[in-house]
Formats: C-alpha cells, sequence, structure tokens
C-alpha cells in the first residue's frame, strides 16, 4: 500500500484487486451522475435511462466487494494500513452505493420531467449542481487513487459550496411555486432532485472522509474546517 | 501465639498484598537504556528505555533474533547464565534495580515468575508441582497448601480438570493442560510479574485460546509481559505491544494503535507483512 511489497504476492494482488474493483465502482457511480446531468439539461430520457440501468451493475458490485473484504478479514486478519483499507473500503462501497440510489432517484425523476415537456431555467440550476457532485466525487475517487489527504480535505471543504448550491435551489423553487401554484407537482419533483444531489454530496464528502483515515489513521468526520485545513499541505 | 508456619504464610500473603497495592500506583517495570551483549551476539540489546506498567498485558514482537527473548530474560535475570553476559542500564521494579550487582537474584525470580514455550513440569504430581515454591517459601501445613494449590490451579483455570487427579504425574496431563499447571506453579508464589515465553506456541488452538483466556483473567493480578511470534495473539491478549529489530526498540505503544496506526514505518511493514 506504501511502496513496500508484501511478502505474500497473493495477498498483495487481492488487494490491489479490491482496490481496482472500488475504482471501476466509482466510475461507474459517476457515469450515472453525469447521464442524469445530461437528461436534465437535454430534458432526453435516454441518458437517464441508461443511469437507472447501471445501478444494477453498482448493487452487484458492492455485494461482491463486500464479500471480498470479509474473505481478506477472515483469512488475513490485516493490520494498520491494510486493515484501515478494508474498513475504508467497506464503508465506502456504502457510500458509492448510496450515490447510486440518489443518482438513479434523480434519472427517475428527469424522466417524469421529460414526460411533462416544457423548458424551465430551474433545469439549468439543478443540472449545475449534479455537474458540481459529479466533479467532487471524481475528487473524492481522485483522492482514494493517490491516497491523497490534501485532495481529500479539499472535497470535504468543498461540501459548503453544495450546500449553498441547494439552498439557492430551494430559493428559486419556493419563489417559483408562489409565482406558478398550478406547477407545483413539477416544481417538488425539481425538489427531490436537488435534495438527492445534495445527499451525492454528503457521500462523496464521507468517502473523502475515509480516504483521510485510510491514508493517516485520523478521524476527521467531526473536526471543524479550521482544523480541517490544518491538513491541508 | 500463631505457629511459625502460619507467621510464614501471613507475612507472605501481606508482603504480596502490599507490593500489589503498591504496583498499582507505579509503573511495574521501568527499562532505562539497557543494553545487553555476550560474546555471540555484541549488540543483543542496544539502549531499551519503555516503561511497562503494572496490571497490564504487554506484548513484545518481532523477528527472529531481534532481542525480544534476551529482554524477557533480563526482567529475572536469566540472562546471566549465558557466559560473558554484560548489562548496562538499569530496570526497576518497586523501586529497586534489578540489574544491579546487589540484588537477590533467587528472590528476584520469586518476584518474576517465567513459563517457556514448551510445558516444563517437574516429574511430580500435580500437586506437587504446584506446591513446590510455597514449600520453598517455608511453608509445611497442609491445610495451607491445599488452599494455596486450590487457588493457584483456579487462577489457572485448571482446577475443574485435575480436582480428581491431584496426585497423578504432571506429565500425563495434555500439553495444554501442562502449560496451565506451569501458570498454576508460578502464580502459587504470589510474584509481581509474570513472563510468558510463546507460552502457546506448542499448543493447538484451543488449548491457546485457554492460555490466553487465562492471561486476561490474571491481568488483574499481575504484570505479565509474553513475548510472541503470533501478532494475532499479541492484538488479542496485550493492553500495550512493544515491537523490536536488530536489538533496537522501535515502538512501544498501546496494542490498539500499534495494530491499527503504527508511528514507524518499520513496525507497519513488519505487522501487514512487507519488506523492501
Amino acid at each position: 500500500m506504501q511502496g513496500r511489497q508484501h511478502i505474500s504476492a497473493q495477498f498483495a494482488a487481492e488487494l490491489d484487486g479490491i482496490r481496482s474493483a472500488v475504482m471501476e465502482m466509482g466510475g461507474k457511480v459517476e457515469r450515472q451522475i453525469m447521464l442524469a446531468s445530461e437528461g436534465l439539461e437535454s430534458r432526453d430520457s435516454g441518458p437517464a435511462e441508461e443511469a437507472i440501468a447501471i445501478d444494477r451493475d453498482i448493487n452487484r458490485m458492492e455485494v461482491e466487494i463486500d464479500e471480498q473484504c470479509a474473505l481478506i478479514l477472515a483469512r488475513r486478519q490485516p493490520a494498520a494500513g491494510d486493515l484501515r483499507l478494508i474498513i475504508s473500503i467497506i464503508k465506502l462501497t456504502t457510500d458509492l452505493e448510496r450515490i447510486g440510489d440518489e443518482a438513479s432517484r434523480v434519472a427517475r425523476l428527469v424522466i417524469k420531467l421529460a414526460s411533462a415537456g416544457g423548458a424551465d431555467p430551474i433545469y439549468l440550476h439543478t443540472a449545475k449542481v449534479a455537474r458540481h457532485v459529479s466533479s467532487m466525487l471524481r475528487e473524492a475517487l481522485d483522492a482514494f487513487a493517490r491516497m491523497s489527504v490534501s485532495a481529500a480535505v479539499r472535497v470535504v471543504l468543498s461540501d459548503k459550496e453544495i450546500d449553498e448550491d441547494y439552498r439557492n435551489g430551494l430559493f428559486k423553487l419556493t419563489s417559483a411555486m408562489q409565482q406558478r401554484p398550478e406547477q407545483v407537482e413539477k416544481l417538488l419533483d425539481h425538489m427531490w432532485a436537488l435534495r438527492s444531489l445534495e445527499r451525492i454530496g454528503d457521500h462523496a464528502t464521507n468517502i473523502a472522509e475515509q480516504v483521510v483515515y485510510l491514508t493517516r489513521g485520523v478521524d476527521i468526520r467531526h473536526l471543524g474546517n479550521e482544523r480541517l485545513e490544518n491538513l491541508l499541505d | 501465639m500463631n505457629h511459625p508456619d502460619m507467621e510464614t504464610f501471613n507475612a507472605f500473603i501481606e508482603a504480596s498484598k502490599a507490593s500489589k497495592t503498591k504496583r498499582r500506583q507505579a509503573p511495574s517495570l521501568q527499562v532505562e537504556d539497557v543494553s545487553l551483549s555476550y560474546p555471540a551476539e555484541p549488540n543483543a540489546l542496544q539502549n531499551i528505555s519503555l516503561e511497562i506498567p503494572s496490571g497490564c498485558v504487554t506484548a513484545v514482537i518481532g523477528p527472529s533474533g531481534c532481542g525480544k527473548s534476551t529482554l524477557l530474560r533480563c526482567f529475572n535475570r536469566m540472562n546471566d547464565t549465558i557466559d560473558g553476559c554484560r548489562y548496562s542500564g538499569s530496570i526497576f521494579l518497586d523501586g529497586a534495580n534489578i540489574l544491579s550487582d546487589g540484588i537477590d537474584v533467587t528472590s528476584l525470580r520469586r518476584k518474576v515468575g517465567m513459563v517457556f514455550q514448551r510445558p516444563n513440569p517437574f516429574p511430580k504430581s500435580v500437586f506437587d508441582n504446584v506446591a513446590y515454591g510455597p514449600r520453598l517459601a517455608g511453608i509445611r501445613s497442609q491445610r495451607q497448601l491445599d488452599e494455596i494449590v486450590e487457588n493457584a490451579l483456579r487462577s489457572a483455570a485448571l482446577w475443574d480438570e485435575v480436582k480428581d487427579r491431584l496426585d497423578a504425574m504432571a506429565g500425563n496431563l495434555s500439553l495444554g493442560q501442562q502449560q496451565r499447571l506451569v501458570i498454576a506453579r508460578a502464580i502459587a508464589v504470589e510474584p509481581e510479574v509474570l513472563l510468558l515465553d510463546e507460552p502457546a506456541s506448542s499448543l493447538d488452538p484451543i488449548s491457546t485460546l485457554k492460555i490466553e483466556e487465562l492471561i486476561y483473567e490474571l491481568k488483574s493480578d499481575y504484570t505479565i509481559v509474553i513475548v510472541t511470534h503470533n501478532m494475532q495473539q499479541a492484538g488479542r491478549v496485550s493492553d500495550y505491544t512493544a515491537f523490536m529489530s536488530g536489538g533496537r526498540l522501535i515502538e512501544f505503544d498501546a496494542t490498539d494503535r500499534i495494530f491499527t496506526n503504527p508511528s514507524e514505518r518499520a513496525t507497519e511493514d513488519y505487522i501487514t507483512g512487507r519488506v523492501g
């Protein structure tokens, strides 16, 4: 994990395999969000349907990776950095699977909104938030791949921007509901989509926190931003 | 007036109670800059310093030849039996430097019991093995010996298995039972410190778990230092872990920390099975 070779090449291969599987799962989740975002921008149900289909792969991968982690715990009794890697991966795959569920929820709303027809500037705001959380997830996964504490901390700190996007979106939606009460149902769907995207930001934050634990053995889940900034290079 | 046996017994019990009270307040073994050499190994131990807390289990781990058993044998001066062995530094037990020339080694070994890799019961009965130390300490009363033997065997989680065959030869017990008998023999003289040198390496998994459970039960009454090659065992039984390599102490910390997030790269590499 940290440049030195395991005496057991078999164990090293098992750990490499599980890390690659996480990256592959992360890639699929990222693709899901991108497709949901495309659907929002184009109001096209095609990409959204593809995003929903990917969710099955993500669920399957979560089960497979968990099974691999259980086998490594049972057969290898990992310690120190190897133990933290397995613990982090178990938590990380749960977050990735939940991101997949939220992305599917957004995709289903895109299909519903696409069938309702009509353009609305609120689509653009929701799509912008989707791109933002997608980039946040990419950075969290990149931090995992490079085991970069600084990159992970930057992801954690960036969650407040997503929260700000969410609040702005809510403000726009409540104003629109007051102005166009006949569209409340459609606007409520937007609100649910926005809520799912905000949760994706929270899960990406969890992943980044796990990267710091994995790399440094430090639990940053409840540290304030000021103390987090001390971890930046 | 009490019988002389009773006086010896009472003094023995009072001394051990007093020493236990004191032990809870201060580090039981304070190792200060200890180096050790002998002709075949001039750097067997190099400048070792650590405080082994009382009432805890401290594991010493490290590759073969790293000095962990040599360090363990410093605590009861077993290295003195090696020709040309030379010490420097100090080890304090209850305020006395046990490496000093004036120390009474026989008395020290009563305070610091030791259990080895292979069970080594005396070729005597179960009862006589456990009663051996108290008899040497001058206890002659059969009633007192019965009480001490029963208590020691109970503490070693062996009483229920041998209470009906206390006159049987110790060699007839299973290996796991023999090892617990040896532990009972060690604790019958109420030591302050128990040294365990690979105590379960010759035992099957069930006997190993019984020994580990016993270590857990005993730790509130004794300071226990265990040398083990089995890192999972060190993780299971110890509160603190010392990692040694090449005669040096590389890292000493709470076992929880050593096995999840050690400070030193060399410790991490050893416990995760890595090489450079």
